[in-house]
């Protein structure tokens, strides 16, 4: 095939499949937050159980006027968004729905979603210090320190998983946990790396996961009752509606790294090799769906933390709880 | 010796070159947290609040002036906007002094009627509380779970008097809902409706389900134990000084209850505690409002089944006129003591009226509370103090 | 409060998880309200009608109310006598009714006062407008909401 065409296709597939799903995400969000407070939600829009809401909601911040305050560093101002919109999408070009199906299967495939997604601290910080509010300075600082504290225990996390599976390449992470564990009875069994001994690493994993994603407990950049919406304060119109795709983008994205690491991402048991392309992209949706759904779930229950308890958390916590565990991981692996 | 000194001295000298103007950060009047139009002048020095400088005002609707210009009937439909979440419970002391400056004796029905719906207006306003307490926090959820229990007892308040949040349902002399003087509606007024006793039973089982649930959900949870134990702390006689009442004070440690020391209403014929804890802290202040619904439950319970049989009213002249006196009256409002001075020169409106409400006192400690806390926790102190704006500013 | 107990730790965590997981299976306690109306309770102060037979322009009811929302005008009638032979009699008929329900506080004042039967509290509420000034019911308005003035609820033994 042409390796244009190809690009272009590939582009144009994770563009619509980010963008539904962020729209869908965003959907459960309101549809199962109501639901828990024991509300409806929404209703009307879309003719039936207001389906069609999240997308009344995007026009109508299309519509709405893009104000940047007159104190306003412009430039960096409407940049911002983009930014954080742009760290989201690049992560998607190595997740893998199925054997071939994926972006690009890069050997650094973690190393580079790591690397990549951890630029959109840039954006916020861009965001929070060019909006001229002290209500964003402070969030886009308390932003900056949370997503870098928590990168640390993220990547540590990762890294067990990369030692016991051998390999940075997604594709050879979940080749890694469909592969044989053991036989009983003639059958052979293989195991996510959940229950193979990684189960600290996907608890830690997770709670990095949702401080990465600023979500309760640790959605103190945006901390409404604190900050107003912190970074997020002046933005409207249709670079909040970046922001706010990217949020849940970024959702669906560390939700399909979750999966690929821990719960063996498009491998079902009792596939055979020749169905993986076709029914690899359904288990992994269903794998993201929940995910996600535990994330929505913490979201509409917890109340947040502190900066101060955040940054305990982090530091006098998870580094050297994920520190020890890789080191008892790696040594399981070379013991056995 | 010399290197420790070398090295403080280089140590301050950098902390000198670093150091930074303090941020005045503009909290409010239209922020999500202050409950209204409060404002703070905060002075912030990265997340810690050096000094804050609370504004009030913004909402005076002036109504101890305009208390003098309307008779004693018409100004119970004023004092029930001063603290809207409990509506009731400000009616109670300010009708109680005007009967005890025109000698007036109400009758023990009627007495039990104001006692069972100040108790649903306090629970009514607990109820406020534990749902928009956790919401400084972050929790969502809880505000929509005691809301929705609220709208019982407020539908239980609406069915007496007519009224969800204003009720205006005391009358000199005793208790009625507004309906007609004339012939055909006076018999309508005359008693509760029917099927009210048991229905504020089963609300009861509704509000210690929620107390529970509440409980489950925001008392037992761990990261709200993290935010607020040992936060916020105002010991004794700090509390003491400031003069703070109500769930506030005796969180402190202070088992100081009006409805055990005043007389207003007939608390004395029900067994009740006086809900206290020693911690004086963000957390203590929330749960003691959940012990305080539950007891106020036990309350209405008893007083539902022993509620004597009787009148409602007494009877008192058509033209309202006090006799020339003073009294202050005073009763426990939901957030704490709430009294009316009343003056009276002998005309049918009050010569001069004077408030004190409730969450403009407890408000005064909140310069001295929020000295040295994180941001956050300024928010979280704030919502724990528990005050409407409409009562600090009347 | 069962925090003098010995808990597993972050068990306050996972049982408000539990809790929220089942209200979210059970069905939303809502009433959909433009198709589904509440019933309000009958007692309840939606807006106050009047029997424009009834009143007698008396004006207590213009004079007792707090804000002062009520606009009363009216002219005295000659009634034909009512024997032949006697003397005619005044009687007084109302020109203008007005009740300014973006002043009313809803106290009632005005309701318990009529000595004549004349105002009625109804528990009807759906008279929003967008225009302020609309919200200035006169007499043909207030006759209007007579017919929604619902039966008195039966009383509690006492």
């Amino acid at each position: 095939m042409n390796f244009w065409l190809e690009l272009i296709i590939k582009l144009v597939a994770i563009l619509g499949f980010v963008l539904t799903g962020a729209l869908v995400v965003i959907y459960a969000e309101l549809k199962a937050g109501s639901h828990m407070q024991g509300r409806i939600g929404p209703y009307y829009a879309g003719g039936r159980w207001g389906w069609a809401q999240p997308l009344a909601d995007g026009l109508k911040f299309l519509q709405k006027e893009d104000l940047s305050p007159i104190g306003a560093d412009r430039t960096v101002y409407g940049f911002a968004p983009y930014v954080v919109m742009m760290s989201t999408l690049a992560v998607f070009v190595v997740i893998p729905f199925g054997p071939d199906m994926v972006g690009r299967d890069l050997d650094l495939g973690i190393y580079f979603i790591l690397a990549i997604s951890s630029l959109s601290v840039l954006g916020i910080l861009m965001a929070g210090w060019s909006s001229a509010n002290k209500y964003s300075l402070m969030g886009g600082l308390r932003a900056a320190a949370q997503l870098i504290a928590y990168e640390l225990p993220l990547v540590l996390a990762a890294a067990a998983v990369v030692v016991q599976a051998g390999t940075m390449s997604m594709n050879g992470i979940v080749a890694a946990q469909s592969e044989t564990w053991f036989t009983v009875a003639g059958i052979d069994i293989a195991m996510p790396f959940l229950l193979k001994g990684q189960i600290i690493s996907f608890i830690i994993f997770m709670i990095a996961v949702v401080a990465e994603l600023s979500r309760i407990p640790f959605d103190m950049p945006i901390a409404e009752s604190e900050l107003t919406m912190g970074y997020l304060t002046e933005y409207s119109g249709i670079r909040f509606t970046m922001f706010f795709l990217g949020e849940y983008a970024s959702m669906i994205a560390f939700s399909a790294i979750a999966a690929t690491l821990f719960l063996g991402g498009y491998a079902a048991p009792g596939v055979p090799d020749n169905l993986a392309n076709l029914v690899g992209p359904g288990v992994m949706l269903l794998k993201i769906a929940l995910i996600v759904f535990v994330i929505i779930w913490i979201r509409w229950t917890w109340p947040r933390l502190r900066e101060d308890q955040l940054q305990r958390l982090a530091w006098f916590w998870l580094i050297p709880i994920a520190l020890a565990n890789i080191g008892v991981i790696a040594i399981f692996k070379v013991v056995f | 010796m010399t290197d420790l000194g070398m090295i403080h001295r280089s140590e301050s000298a950098v902390s000198i070159e670093l150091q930074t103007p303090d941020m005045t950060l503009n909290i409010g009047p239209q922020h999500p947290s202050t409950h209204g139009v409060l404002r703070l002048i905060a002075k912030v020095a990265g997340e810690r609040v050096t000094d804050v400088e609370p504004v009030i005002g913004y909402m005076h609707r002036g109504y101890e002036k305009l208390s003098e210009v309307r008779t004693y009937a018409q100004i119970t439909t004023l004092v029930n906007r001063i603290d809207w979440v409990a509506g009731f419970a400000s009616e109670v002391p300010f009708i109680a002094g005007v009967e005890k400056l025109m000698d007036v004796e109400v009758p023990p029905r009627a007495q039990y009627v104001r006692m069972i719906l100040t108790e649903l207006a306090r629970i009514a306003s607990h109820l406020v509380f534990m749902s928009s307490y956790p919401l400084e926090l972050g929790a969502t959820t809880p505000l929509m779970y005691a809301l929705r229990e609220r709208e019982y007892i407020l539908e239980l308040i609406e069915e007496v008097t007519g009224g969800r949040f204003h009720p205006n349902f005391n009358r000199v002399g005793g208790v009625k809902p507004v309906y007609g003087g004339g012939s055909m509606t006076k018999k309508w007024s005359l008693d509760l409706p029917e099927g009210f006793l048991q229905r504020a039973r089963d609300a009861m089982d509704r509000m210690e389900q929620i107390c529970d649930d509440i409980d489950t959900l925001v008392s037992d949870n761990e990261l709200i134990k993290m935010r607020t134990v040992g936060v916020g702390v105002i010991p004794r006689d700090k509390a003491l000084e400031y003069g703070l009442t109500g769930p506030n004070l005796r969180a402190s440690g202070v088992a100081y209850d009006l409805r055990k020391v005043e007389n207003l209403l007939p608390y004395d014929e029900i067994d009740f505690d006086i809900a206290v804890r020693t911690g004086g802290d963000c957390y203590d202040r929330y749960v003691i409002r959940i012990e305080e619904v539950r007891q106020s439950s036990r309350i209405v319970r008893q007083a539902v089944d022993q509620i004597p049989s009787g009148p409602l009213q007494t009877k008192v002249p058509r033209v309202l006129k006090a006799p020339r006196g003073q009294v202050y009256s005073r009763g426990e409002n939901p957030k704490g003591e709430f009294g009316y001075y009343i003056v009276s020169e002998g005309a049918r409106m009050p010569y001069r009226l004077k408030i004190r409400s409730t969450s403009f006192s407890n408000l005064s400690i909140l310069k001295w509370v929020l000295q040295d806390a994180l941001l956050p926790d300024l928010v979280a102190i704030m919502g724990s103090l528990d005050f409407v704006l409409g009562d600090v500013d009347r | 409060m069962s925090d003098k107990q010995i808990r597993f730790p972050f068990r306050g965590l996972w049982e408000g998880m539990w809790l929220t997981l089942k209200t979210m299976l059970k069905p939303a306690p809502v009433t959909m309200y433009p198709q589904v109306q509440e019933e309000p309770v009958p007692r309840a102060r939606g807006v106050i009608a009047l029997d424009v037979e009834a009143c007698t322009v008396c004006m207590l009811c213009a004079r007792e109310c707090p804000d002062w929302c009520i606009y009363i005008e009216g002219h005295k009638e000659e009634q034909p006598p009512s024997k032949p032979g006697g003397r005619p009699r005044a009687r007084a008929t109302l020109d203008r009714f007005d009740i300014d329900y973006s002043l009313c506080m809803y106290c009632g004042i005005c309701v318990e006062v009529c000595p004549f039967d004349a105002l009625f509290w109804t528990p009807e509420y759906e008279y929003s407008e967008p225009s302020i000034t609309n919200l200035l019911h006169d007499m043909d308005k207030l006759t209007y909401w007579l017919g929604t003035v619902p039966e008195q609820p039966k009383l509690e033994k006492s």
